[in-house]
């Protein structure tokens, strides 16, 4: 669907030597590995294609190593990855952030993961509540307090489903047996409490706690699958890394459900403890954010012998591509209800080309984003006629940089980790129509005159999953690109008009 | 009013600190001087001896019962024992829980926020064991103790400790101005110990301040929760002791920066002085011992 574009590498690579230059020889060496320009691949022409089809480019750079101190990176720590990404949207869960209360305070109401539910009642998504360390807890131990937090937490909130012990820091710096304390109350209240040792001091970003989160559900949650009640299906699937962000994992569904499969479970958007124990009961893992869940995808695999499928519901392309690589996997049933899935979208597909594709057609985009996006969201752009110019990945690892090469265009520029300096000189020298990423990142891109999307929090709006997400997502990239602000960012003075000439 | 001094008794678990700081500090007091005792472990023993009783409220305890350490007023944590010396424990959790480490940073800003430092000529610090964490080594920083003596005796692991304190030793003294004010055997009468203390004191840049020597009478004080001083004034240990706070007395700013040796200068020493065996002698030894009951078996 979209023109086949290349970046002018050569450039690209200049960039980086420019970035690179300003650096001490030392730290110049470092930042190198992390930076690339992505090669056209070296495939044969009739070599066969894999399940996520024709290998574009080489992006790998070098990933997954500590941040220097005062670059400005934009990661997180792990119980970031465990309590923010992974366990947080559990609905039905009640969340402790175990440790002092700043970490629980400013992670508060989570990244947008909606569900349904009565806050207070019986969902706690949007809640924090935490053991708020004190210094005697530190000096003697917070066993006490916990096991003094989970039954506060029983009698106020008696329709929770479960609780999840978040450590936090000090956790592991004194040595508190969190194991013990969720095993007894376990026990004793009938729940399932699940103790993560995400310290945030532990590995070089939230990936670290997304892989503990992960280890965490396989021991304390899914050996309990075998009691689920859940007579099984034979279409039955589960959503695995769809945080329901803006609704995400809501306009997924109903597609795979529209072609005629059930969802077992939908992790960990809008999920339930019970949708996560019962899942080894399904047919086949579909999952989104390969980086934040494929370690209990892999398990599941070992130990249930159910097999694993990435798909992207991003934008009309990777959709069509993703229903038909799924309903293969059923049969021909499902498969000729997968194009009637398709058939049926089309019109609204064709009228959001039709509308926003001349607005946006040849705009260039740069991306820095963590999980699944930098790659994921690349074709949805492209399906409104547009281009990356770069992308980067806050904290991939390098099976995230030999997946983009099914992905991104020779030429595009590649940065993992960026530091604020980098991304900043990235931007300026490529000048894009849009960069997209987050927060902190927003405002001085927007100064330097360039429009902004949060690819984090989709800017507060969203779902851009699925064929109604792609409405929104071009509705937003249009009203970011074409809003007309950006006409009147040049001084009225400056432009030898009519105020100037009222000034001299 | 002179300055206020502060001094701190470190080293290994077991040797004798708080007996020999005790001591020391019931001679010091004899000579007129205010003293304030700051126990900095959790097993909270290190001013038994001062006030003849069994170890005290401490300030983590109370801290813990009330709140925090804001709920607390000195007087609750402050007790006076022999001659007027005022003691703190800090005190901490039981084994194997919470941090320790932490528990003596607390007490000692508690401490010094309300006021106990006031009005005293000395204040000591009686550290346990090895200097494990951040938290133990508090003493030894900034603003806190000038001088630390380090009790040690001709045991491997009392030289290992005294070298690895000084290690701590060192890493503050240039930033906070701690210095080393010398190595205290506290003999347990092993070959040559006199010598070996000598010999480590030099090498580490300091000097053996003072040689106790070993004596059944302190064990009789100790029963009775008393101090030599106090139990038998007239004693030879007890001028021992009175010998001890004196040269302490007069140590003030003469305290040194330590050069602590490396693990195999440490271990050369030992085996020069036979403390330690090598390699190779423990497996001829061991080979001889065997042989030894290879034979005693009747064939």
């Amino acid at each position: 669907m979209s023109d086949s574009y290349e970046n002018d590498g050569k450039a690209h690579e200049q960039y980086i030597t420019e970035v690179l230059a300003q650096y001490p020889e030392k730290f110049a060496k470092r930042r190198k590995k992390h930076l690339s320009v992505a090669k056209a691949a070296d495939v044969e022409p009739d070599a066969p294609v894999g399940e996520e089809g024709p290998l574009l480019t080489e992006c790998e750079v070098k990933s997954n190593i500590k941040s220097i101190p005062g670059v400005m990176t934009i990661r997180g720590c792990a119980y970031a990855g465990s309590k923010g990404v992974v366990w947080g949207p559990v609905k039905d869960m009640v969340h402790i952030s175990h440790g002092p209360v700043g970490c629980g305070q400013y992670s508060w109401s989570q990244r947008r993961n909606y569900y349904v539910g009565t806050t207070g009642i019986d969902a706690f998504g949007t809640m924090q509540i935490t053991s708020d360390f004190q210094e005697k807890d530190i000096v003697f131990g917070g066993d006490k307090k916990l096991d003094k937090v989970i039954d506060e937490i029983e009698v106020m909130f008696p329709l929770n489903g479960g609780m999840s012990v978040q450590s936090e820091c000090p956790i592991g710096l004194i040595g508190d047996d969190i194991e013990a304390v969720s095993r007894r109350k376990g026990k004793e209240i009938g729940k399932t409490i699940v103790p993560v040792r995400c310290e945030g001091f532990r590995g070089v970003s939230q990936s670290l706690g997304h892989h503990i989160a992960n280890d965490a559900i396989r021991d304390w949650v899914l050996d309990k699958s075998a009691e689920a009640e859940w007579e099984a299906g034979p279409y039955d699937v589960n959503i695995v890394g769809d945080y329901n962000i803006g609704g995400d994992a809501w306009a997924s569904r109903r597609l795979l459900e529209e072609m005629g499969l059930r969802i077992c479970g939908n992790w960990s958007g809008d999920a339930t403890l019970a949708e996560m124990e019962r899942a080894p009961k399904a047919k086949l893992n579909l999952i989104h954010c390969y980086r934040s869940m494929n370690y209990i995808c892999r398990h599941m695999e070992e130990k249930y012998g159910i097999p694993w499928m990435e798909y992207n519901f991003f934008g009309p392309s990777q959709i069509a591509a993703s229903l038909r690589k799924i309903a293969k996997h059923f049969g021909p049933e499902i498969e000729a209800k997968a194009e009637e899935v398709i058939a049926k979208y089309k019109p609204l597909v064709d009228s959001i080309l039709e509308k926003y594709g001349p607005r946006l057609k040849g705009k260039k985009v740069m991306l820095y984003v963590g999980g699944l996006r930098p790659r994921h969201v690349m074709t949805a752009y492209e399906d409104l006629g547009m281009e990356i110019a770069g992308t980067g990945y806050e904290f991939a690892h390098n099976d995230d940089y030999q997946r983009t090469g099914h992905y991104a265009k020779p030429g595009t520029l590649i940065y993992d980790d960026v530091t604020g300096y980098e991304l900043e000189k990235f931007v300026e020298k490529i000048r894009p129509d849009l960069v997209g990423s987050g927060i902190k990142e927003k405002y001085p891109v927007q100064k330097m005159g360039i429009p902004f999307r949060q690819m984090h929090s989709w800017d507060y709006s969203g779902p851009y999953h699925g064929y109604d997400g792609f409405a929104i997502f071009a509705r937003d990239m249009d009203l970011a690109i074409n809003n007309p602000v950006w006409d009147l960012f040049d001084a009225p003075w400056t432009d030898g008009g009519e105020l100037l000439a009222a000034a001299e | 009013m002179a300055a206020l001094r502060q001094i701190a008794f470190y080293g290994k678990g077991g040797i004798g600190k708080s007996t020999t700081s005790q001591n020391t500090l019931a001679a010091l007091v004899e000579m007129g001087q205010k003293i304030l005792i700051v126990g900095c472990d959790p097993k909270a023993d290190s001013t038994r001896l001062i006030l003849n009783a069994k170890a005290q409220d401490t300030v983590l305890h109370l801290a813990a019962e009330h709140g925090s350490v804001e709920d607390l007023e000195l007087e609750d944590v402050l007790k006076v024992g022999y001659k007027g010396i005022k003691c703190v424990e800090s005190g901490g959790p039981e084994p194997g829980v919470g941090c320790a480490g932490r528990g003596v940073i607390t007490s000692i800003n508690f401490l010094e926020e309300n006021g106990a430092y006031d009005d005293v000529d000395y204040v000591s610090y009686d550290v346990l064991g090895d200097v494990v964490c951040g938290g133990f080594a508090m003493p030894i920083r900034e603003n806190k103790a000038q001088e630390i003596y380090i009790v040690m005796s001709g045991e491997m692991m009392a030289l290992y400790a005294a070298n690895n304190i000084s290690r701590g030793i060192l890493k503050y003294a240039n930033t906070g101005g701690v210095r080393l004010g010398g190595l205290i055997c506290n003999s347990r009468q092993t070959d040559r110990e006199l010598d070996l203390a000598e010999a480590l004191a030099k090498r580490i840049n300091t000097k053996l301040i003072h040689f106790v020597p070993r004596d059944n009478i302190v064990q009789h004080a100790e029963l009775r929760k008393q101090t030599v001083i106090q139990y038998a004034p007239d004693s030879k240990q007890a001028d021992e002791y009175r010998q001890l706070a004196t040269k302490i007395h007069e140590n003030g700013g003469k305290g040194t920066i330590p050069t602590p040796i490396s693990m195999e200068e440490l271990e050369d020493m030992l085996l020069a002085y036979g403390i330690m065996k090598t390699d190779e002698q423990m497996i001829a030894e061991l080979a001889a011992k065997e042989a030894a009951r290879q034979a005693a078996v009747p064939a």
